[in-house]
């Protein structure tokens, strides 16, 4: 992936959560210290956004390992995963190459949790985002959200469906 | 919010390895990784748990390595496969939880002597990853189902989000019996 311009600044303003049917909102956040990702840049393909507390999550099996593992059901449908988290770039890279993370983790970071504001997923008293999960189509429209409870581990299952879903859908179309 | 408690989309059935009576009232099924630490702790809880609920529980292991974080789990899981296949996947299931900082391939064709296999058949299966598919399916079938991690453990087909410690495994239990 290049180097990206930032299209436009993330908006500020805390909104519900959003979900299907919702326009996912523009992004452009940096991936590692001298590259930035935006959503538009992945039109055309499903994007699944793993918004996530925190990085260096205690267990060996979080839920971004658990990710990294199923990657390759992940790509077989031609979809992006992007984690976002409230971290610095610094200590995304510190966390993805402890973990040999194989997908991007953004740093929702400046200002602050502005992405996932704009998603509905900030937890204001906390400072960190919600656990929750976002299927975006090639259209760039919301198609599945789901909130977790911060303290469980969501899993892949409800992704996937999701995606089988979009499969599905453009199976018919042809 | 929505609460998330997702079902085996596999459903239990002749290819799994089982403990415990088929009429059993309980199913319980886990998803473990030979190499992950909480698997190896959640094997004694489910040996205390079995002794605990006997005949009124039937208990199913499933592979769910987490090969880019274990780099030897998915082999151990096809020496159990392996095993499984000559009759002796508990043994081996037992072996390699009991031993899970040795678990090269040396390691492995030692257990599978100690456990009486045929060594030969047993090299022949894991050189040819005869069972690689059967664990991949066991791993696609968690990630449908909704494992999370490992060890991730269903009581009767429903995901079971408490801890891996025996009393609130045993009330899950319970509740359902």
């Amino acid at each position: 992936m290049g180097k990206v311009e930032i299209v436009s600044a993330p908006p500020a303003k805390a909104t519900s959560l959003l979900g299907a049917g919702d326009v996912a909102p523009d992004f452009s956040l940096p991936a590692t210290p001298d590259q930035r990702i935006s959503l538009r840049e992945l039109r055309g393909r499903p994007v699944i956004l793993a918004f996530y507390p925190a990085d260096w999550s205690p267990v060996c099996s979080d839920q971004m390992g658990l990710y990294n593992e199923i990657l390759p059901e992940f790509s077989r449908q031609n979809a992006e995963l992007l984690g976002i988290s409230v971290d610095g770039v610094w200590c995304h890279l510190a966390f993805s190459g402890q973990r040999k993370l194989h997908f991007p983790l953004l740093a929702d970071f400046e200002p602050k949790g502005a992405v996932a504001r704009a998603y509905g997923v900030y937890r204001d008293g906390d400072g960190v985002t919600e656990r929750a999960l976002f299927v975006i189509d090639g259209g760039g429209v919301i198609r599945w959200s789901y909130v977790s409870p911060i303290g469980v581990n969501p899993g892949a299952d409800g992704i996937l469906a999701a995606l089988d879903d979009l499969s599905r859908e453009k199976e018919m179309a042809r | 919010m929505s609460t998330h408690s997702p079902r085996l989309t596999l459903p239990v059935g002749t290819r799994d390895h089982a403990l415990g009576p088929a009429d059993a009232p309980v199913t319980l099924v886990e998803y473990g990784d030979y190499e992950c630490p909480h698997c190896g702790r959640a094997h004694g809880v489910v040996r205390s748990v079995r002794q605990k609920t006997g005949d009124r529980l039937r208990f199913i292991y499933r592979n769910f390595p987490l090969s880019k974080a274990h780099p030897h789990a998915m082999h151990a899981a096809e020496a159990a496969e392996a095993a499984g296949a000559q009759g002796r996947f508990w043994e081996m299931h037992d072996k390699l939880f009991e031993n899970q900082q040795n678990l090269e391939d040396a390691d492995l064709l030692r257990y599978a002597q100690e456990a009486g296999l045929d060594v030969g058949r047993f090299t022949q299966d894991m050189e040819s990853h005869a069972f690689a598919d059967r664990v991949q399916e066991d791993f696609r079938s968690g990630m449908r189902s909704g494992v999370n991690g490992t060890p991730t453990f269903f009581v009767n087909d429903v995901r079971y989000n408490g801890g891996s410690r025996v009393e609130p495994l045993l009330s899950a239990i319970e509740r359902v019996a």
